[in-house]
């Protein structure tokens, strides 16, 4: 429709109505590993591929999901230097709501807060939109809570979701499975099977990560071993 | 004369049993003379947490408008109350932002927290907290309010006591001070209501 006469400009729409650098950023999205998050009634998981591009790579070093704060996590799909950034922000962000009110930040403050960093960067001159979706999983006063955040800057509240490469078959497969009772443990397990039906190749606790946040607000990443303990309830 | 002197003040608060009392005089001076005998020192910023200011009447007023906005901005970004607290560290970050160029004031800070647990606290000018459990005080008056509310003060009063006593502790400490009194304005809060109650003093 022309619009790619005006996909070179971030700050300029496209006669169709949209930004279409955006656009693109969501497809450098839609091309990263698969991750997904699942609220249960006491707590948030969220998972990842974590495909090393070889062998030789140390597994133990590459961390894909990381924690903001005692009592939030976020995973991102993606380009992950940027996501690196938007960590860096957060987490400077929560500590400064934490230094003004002596209080954790609530999780709706903190994803509004970054979502309002990635909407900077598509209204601004000379830089580009950040080329990561992040799930945000956090444990406070509300309860269990679970956010997506685009690279436009809108962010959603999710029961399950799921996104990068083989989205709309993890979230038909988390459509079917999800219930509103479900409980932590019941959830990762689904997390695990939705993360194993788009995998390629032998799944195990060295190429996924999964993080979970339970009513005792603290956030954390399970290790490998933890992970095959799961696989093996799985299987 | 110092300028926390020049307006003249008394500002009390006590924890009873699930409840709280804050009370203030009601002059407004300058220097030594009177201006108002109806001059507001307790201030709601919303239905269970209460701020009065002591100090120069002018940053007073300024710093409640300040506290007043921050809150609601608040309210409408996190759709809930601040915490007495949370408030309490809020007072103090401001005032320090200002550490040289301060406000004259000295806030005292009375709240139901969670659970309509009774928090009072008050500050110096440049925001260093003091957490008590029992009484804080504030003002020109405040050598006399030590006094008196360690003289009358009981732990878990009901609110009626309550009333009673933080009235006689601030009425005996403003008689004993020549810039502040014309009266008293005492608010009782407990978990279902609020009282506010204006009492008649020796008017000079």
């Amino acid at each position: 429709m022309g619009d790619s006469q005006y996909s070179f400009s971030l700050t300029t729409f496209s006669p169709s109505g949209k930004l279409v650098q955006i656009e693109h950023a969501l497809t450098a999205v839609g091309s990263g590993q698969t991750s997904l998050g699942i609220k249960a009634s006491n707590g948030v998981v969220i998972a990842t591929e974590k495909k090393l591009p070889s062998i030789l790579v140390d597994e133990a070093s590459v961390q894909k999901i990381q924690i903001l704060t005692p009592n939030i996590g976020v995973v991102y799909s993606g380009m992950g230097p940027d996501s690196r950034v938007l960590v860096r922000k957060s987490r400077k962000q929560a500590e400064q709501y934490h230094r003004l009110y002596k209080e954790p930040i609530p999780v709706t403050q903190l994803v509004r807060e970054t979502a309002a960093v990635m909407q900077e960067f598509t209204q601004s001159g000379g830089v580009r939109p950040f080329g990561v979706s992040l799930l945000v999983a956090g444990y406070d006063d509300k309860g269990p809570q679970l956010y997506q955040v685009d690279p436009s800057g809108s962010y959603f509240s999710w029961k399950a979701s799921a996104m990068g490469k083989n989205v709309s078959n993890a979230k038909t497969f988390l459509e079917k499975r999800y219930t509103d009772d479900m409980e932590l443990d019941d959830a990762v397990h689904t997390a695990i099977l939705t993360l194993k039906e788009g995998f390629e190749g032998q799944i195990s606790g060295k190429n996924i990560e999964i993080g979970i946040i339970g009513a005792d607000k603290k956030f954390r990443v399970l290790t490998p071993s933890e992970i095959e303990d799961y696989l093996q309830e799985v299987e | 004369m110092s300028i926390f002197e020049y307006n003249g003040s008394a500002l009390v608060a006590m924890v009873g049993k699930n409840c709280f009392a804050i009370a203030s005089d009601r002059r407004l001076g300058v220097q030594l003379q009177t201006i108002a005998t109806d001059f507001q020192r307790i201030y709601n910023i919303h239905p269970k947490l209460f701020i009065g200011l002591s100090g120069l009447a002018s940053d007073a007023q300024t710093l409640y408008q300040r506290l007043v906005f921050r809150h609601k901005l608040y309210e409408l970004r996190e759709e809930r109350n601040m915490k007495p607290e949370t408030f309490a560290s809020l007072v103090s970050a401001i005032q320090y932002e200002k550490r040289f160029g301060p406000y004259f004031c000295q806030p005292v800070i009375a709240g139901l927290g969670d659970d309509d647990k009774p928090f009072i606290c008050t500050m110096d000018a440049i925001g260093a907290k003091e957490l008590a459990k029992d009484f804080v005080v504030a003002g020109t008056a405040s050598e006399s309010l030590y006094g008196a509310c360690e003289a009358m003060f009981k732990p878990d009063m009901e609110a009626e006591e309550l009333f009673e006593t933080i009235s006689q502790a601030l009425l005996s400490s403003v008689d004993r001070d020549c810039l502040s009194g014309w009266g008293g304005h005492v608010y009782v809060v407990t978990p279902m209501e609020v009282t506010e109650k204006i009492l008649k003093g020796r008017m000079d």
